[in-house]
């Protein structure tokens, strides 16, 4: 391509008169052949739009991301309520031998009591049972 | 219409969105996530797209809209965009880093220009889209799209002229 040519084009370009295959034979002059000094400005334009062209969208495009978010929140609100039953059973039978245990402890500490007071009741018995004997025989 | 009919309707233009949406979202993973959406937005509409003769220009319309109202929810949650992630696509390694730089800068300058050149430089000159098609895209007159693309290009010259003569980066 002629010097004189691209330089027209150029002027074209910047008037935005240029149709796009116009706009390819620039573009191919700016990052194939070698370019006049005084036109070097414009190489890392041409190359910038040639190079950003080629980025690509790498990731899968997902059509349906609404579904499987509902069905997990399905299984997990199924998930949740089972734990929560199972928490809730268990729960109530460690609470019932807790209570148990407890009424035990009440029942055996009462009777305990109710023992040791008997015992002490024995002695002060016994104890008026000696003196009632001696008195007795001293009557004698 | 099933997937893959859709599938194959939009595979064509996919990247096109990407790109558009990069453009105006700056960050890779926000444009990833845009390109997502709307091609769940355009499968949900799919009885609506047979009605439609150019789809992939409804397609790019969507894109501008969505990508709009992206940056519109951000600045009103007072977030904004990090311009991190300027590297482009790694051109071949016997270039020279020199280069990598003057063809960065331009990208730094089309992300200076006002919003809507930019989007009519990316369609233009990055995707080739004919007048007609990026005039509906941008819902403008064809005449007022060349003069904001003569606009552009000039502004771009002008900057890169200015740096090529100064050396100034």
């Amino acid at each position: 391509m002629e010097l004189a040519n691209i330089e027209k084009l150029v002027e074209k370009y910047l008037n935005a008169e240029t149709s796009l295959q116009e706009e390819a034979t620039l573009k191919n002059y700016f990052i194939e052949g070698t370019i006049a000094p005084h036109l070097q400005e414009y190489e890392s334009l041409f190359c910038y739009f040639s190079n950003t062209k080629e980025e690509i969208f790498t990731k899968n495009i997902q059509l349906e991301t609404e579904k499987p978010r509902g069905k997990k929140l399905k299984w997990l609100s199924v998930a949740a309520s089972l734990a929560v039953l199972v928490s809730v059973f268990f729960g109530s039978q460690e609470y019932e031998k807790y209570q148990q245990k407890k009424t035990f402890a009440q029942v055996s500490y009462a009777l305990n009591m109710l023992s040791l007071n008997l015992k002490k009741g024995e002695r002060v018995i016994a104890k008026v049972q000696t003196y009632e004997n001696r008195i007795n025989t001293i009557l004698e | 219409m099933k997937q893959s009919d859709f599938l194959k309707i939009v595979f064509p233009f996919k990247n096109k969105v990407f790109r558009f949406a990069k453009r105006l979202l700056v960050s890779t993973e926000e444009a990833e996530d845009a390109t997502q959406e709307l091609f769940l937005k355009l499968w949900k509409n799919k009885e609506k797209i047979a009605d439609y003769k150019n789809i992939e220009a409804f397609a790019m319309t969507m894109t501008k809209n969505y990508c709009y109202d992206r940056l519109k929810s951000k600045q009103a949650s007072n977030l904004t965009l990090i311009h991190s992630n300027y590297q482009e696509k790694e051109t071949s390694l016997d270039k020279k880093i020199e280069y990598q730089d003057s063809v960065n800068q331009v990208h730094r300058l089309i992300q200076k220009l006002p919003e809507q050149q930019k989007i009519i430089i990316q369609l233009r000159d990055i995707e080739q889209y004919d007048y007609d098609e990026i005039s509906k895209i941008v819902d403008m007159q064809p005449t007022a799209v060349r003069v904001a693309l003569s606009r552009a290009r000039k502004t771009i010259r002008q900057e890169l002229t200015k740096t090529h003569n100064y050396g100034v980066s």
